[in-house]
């Protein structure tokens, strides 16, 4: 997912969040397009972020941690994200995350040792006539499955994440 | 020859991506000319991928296809349903809202023009703001994102708020489990959408529209964002409305992973780039929504079925339903079902005949225990309520909700007590914060439960009290009515918080 390696300079940071300041209430864009950017959103940016909305850096700081979405540090290199929410339940989603947990050897939010995969509990993807269901990955890339076994779970495992 | 393979995120979920490239390396090796168009689904997700097949103006329905199918689909031997017509799960529906979603080609103006697009913007053009509110209201129309508030009354305190700027905010949030209407209406005939935000916007003096799009479908988004891009090429949106009207425009914005964002007041605060939490009301947002002005906030299909009340009337549209159900509701039937899908039909429909007749039972063939119908608030049903037709006050009378009107099956290896303890997680991962029966309360359930099903009976008062503290002290329906999927279970299901009689029918069971 991440674009950039290094983590950028201030005027590259400074050039995405200008991107987006013609936008009426632009942090969300904001936050989403150093993410899609960097793969996180960098602790360095916050401070830049305040100072172009005028606003403090712990207003910024309480908008990002109160979405799921957003990272204050890089995830994997892919990002699987399970569906936790009641039809996938119906199709036996308990058992497939717990089969991806032992799989992987990560809990939700964790990170295998390899740095090849971040696992992260989803709920509802809009998949719920077809569950279980899992997305690798997000917006533009994004890898949908539903019916998930614990099988194809892992042949969707070895083909995205090798 | 044109070949319609979806594009909806549910048949990519199924392989349809794989089976579109086949299908155009198969007709190329014959040198055939096959004009491959990715359309939105037609909601029979047991069937996806559903491949069309147009010959002679007659579009041949396959499916499930998989990629190894591709010869003898264009052999024409692959065993065929017919039209889709000829499926009864398709020929029962009345499709009103979803009259064109996965027979046009989503991004195509013409196509959606060709099929009765853009009538009911034209009729609107020709009528004042109070016309096209007096038409809206006289069709019956509620609110489909939950609260079932009549959208006619909504667009009439905003069209009579004062101020130069008013905004149309549609709802795409569209987190409850279980439900997946607004995702495919928005990728299978996104044009619909914007036409029922335009209208929105003429009947109330509004010019400018945001589509908030939860962030889990990016499919959706990418569509919506082709799909405006395209409409404002075309002058459909702009500085004037279809190169006559008014100005209106549109931005799309997404979300970021908070389901109680798509609690309206959560949302324009959080449009607005700041935290998702509620708003007390009053102010209306109708009267101070987003960056202070008066908004419509409505739900994507609420917003999409306007164009087909102004295409055809509010009396055809008022002319389905039951009682104070007016109209056609996009029905979602998933989780445990043999024929899970969309099915859009008049209000009025028994809960049982959609689970049995339509949905075919279960999908493991075991059989029904409970049916959760809107969303993780709503409550759990047993088939003793199974005859409760689909109707907001029908289901209220049961002390159950429709909602966005997702119905989740469950077969009877589904314990009850795991389900409410994930009522009450749920809560609590997503509760904004605001309100302490609901963030600290949702807590204490999660421990309650557990205690429960460690055997302590004496925790089951506990959790009844903790519900009725969360129902009376939230201030939104997360805290409030998480109450309602927790308490149906224990009271309809009380086996399966009493572990050890729990164990005793299992081992009896095997
Ligand atoms: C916790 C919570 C979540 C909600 N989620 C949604 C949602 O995802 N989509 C939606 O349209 N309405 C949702 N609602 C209802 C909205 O607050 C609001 O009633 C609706 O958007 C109004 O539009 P309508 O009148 O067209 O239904 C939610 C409400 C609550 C309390
Ligand atoms: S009930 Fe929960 S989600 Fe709703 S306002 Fe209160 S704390 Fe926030
Ligand atoms: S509940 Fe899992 S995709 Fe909707």
């Amino acid at each position: 997912m991440t674009l950039i390696d290094s983590l950028p300079s201030d005027a590259a940071l400074c050039a995405i969040i200008d991107s987006q300041m013609h936008l009426e209430g632009p942090l969300l864009p904001i936050l989403h397009a150093l993410q899609a950017a960097i793969g996180h959103v960098p602790e360095a940016a916050l401070p830049l972020i305040a100072q172009r909305l005028n606003i403090t850096r712990a207003e910024v700081h309480g908008v990002m941690t109160f979405y799921h979405d957003f990272r204050e540090t890089p995830a994997g290199r892919h990002v699987v994200k399970i569906c936790r929410a009641e039809a996938c339940k119906a199709m036996g989603a308990d058992q497939l995350a717990d089969h991806a947990r032992a799989r992987l050897g990560v809990d939700w939010h964790g990170t295998t040792a390899d740095g090849a995969v971040t696992l992260e509990p989803i709920y509802c993807l809009g998949l719920c006539a077809c569950a279980p269901a899992v997305m690798v990955d997000g917006q533009g890339q994004n890898r949908l499955m539903g019916r998930v076994s614990p099988a194809a779970f892992d042949a969707l495992l070895a083909e995205v994440a090798g | 020859m044109k070949i319609y393979v979806p594009r909806d995120a549910a048949a990519r979920a199924l392989g349809s991506d794989a089976v579109a490239e086949a299908i155009a390396a198969e007709a190329a090796r014959r040198g055939q000319t096959a004009q491959i168009i990715r359309n939105g689904s037609r909601g029979m997700v047991w069937l996806e991928p559903l491949v069309e097949v147009e010959r002679d103006g007659v579009r041949l329905a396959y499916g499930p296809v998989a990629p190894g199918d591709a010869t003898a689909l264009l052999d024409g031997t692959l065993r065929c349903h017919g039209t889709v017509a000829d499926i009864p799960f398709f020929a029962r529906q009345t499709r009103l809202t979803f009259a064109r979603v996965g027979l046009i080609d989503p991004l195509s103006l013409e196509d959606y023009a060709a099929h009765g697009g853009l009538v009911g913007l034209r009729r609107a053009l020709a009528m004042d703001q109070a016309g096209i509110v007096a038409e809206v209201t006289a069709s019956g129309l509620r609110g489909r994102g939950g609260a079932g508030f009549p959208t006619g009354i909504k667009w009439e305190t905003v069209r009579n708020a004062p101020g130069p700027q008013k905004y149309i905010v549609c709802n795409a949030d569209e987190g409850d489990s279980g439900t997946f209407a607004d995702r495919m209406l928005m990728e299978g005939d996104p044009f619909c959408l914007i036409e029922g935000m335009v209208i929105a916007g003429l009947a109330t003096g509004a010019t400018k529209g945001f589509v908030y799009i939860r962030s889990e479908y990016p499919d959706a988004i990418a569509v919506m964002s082709d799909a405006v891009r395209i409409a404002r090429d075309a002058g459909v949106i702009g500085a004037s409305v279809m190169g006559t009207g008014p100005a209106f425009d549109l931005e799309i914005r997404v979300g970021a992973g908070a389901y109680v964002c798509g609690e309206e007041t959560s949302l324009l605060n959080s449009l607005e780039g700041k935290r998702g939490i509620v708003r007390a009301k009053p102010p209306l947002p109708a009267l101070e929504g987003v960056f202070g002005k008066p908004t419509v906030v409505n739900n994507v299909l609420s917003l999409a079925t306007v164009p087909v009340i102004l295409e055809k009337g509010a009396a055809h549209y008022a002319g389905f339903g039951l009682g104070r159900s007016r109209g056609t509701m996009p029905l979602q039937i998933a989780g445990n079902v043999a024929r899970g899908g969309l099915f859009e039909t008049a209000f009025g429909l028994p809960l049982g005949e959609i689970i049995h007749d339509i949905a075919g039972g279960t999908a493991s063939g075991r059989p029904v225990k409970a049916v959760q119908v809107g969303g993780p608030l709503g409550a759990y049903l047993p088939p003793s309520q199974f005859d409760t037709p689909i109707g907001y006050e029908e289901f209220d009378r049961k002390g159950a909700l429709i909602g966005h009107a997702g119905i989740v099956v469950h077969d009877d290896s589904a314990d009850m007590l795991n389900l409410a303890r994930f009522a009450m997680e749920f809560c609590a991962v997503e509760s904004c914060g605001k309100c302490t029966p609901c963030r600290i309360g949702a807590v204490r359930g999660v421990e309650t439960i557990d205690r429960i099903a460690g055997g302590d009976a004496g925790a089951i008062p506990l959790l009844t009290d903790l519900c009725e503290t969360m129902k009376d002290g939230s201030l939104c329906a997360l805290g409030g009515f998480t109450p309602y999927p927790v308490m149906s279970a224990l009271t309809h299901f009380p086996d399966d918080f009493a572990p050890a009689r729990k164990a005793a029918a299992q081992s009896a069971a095997e």
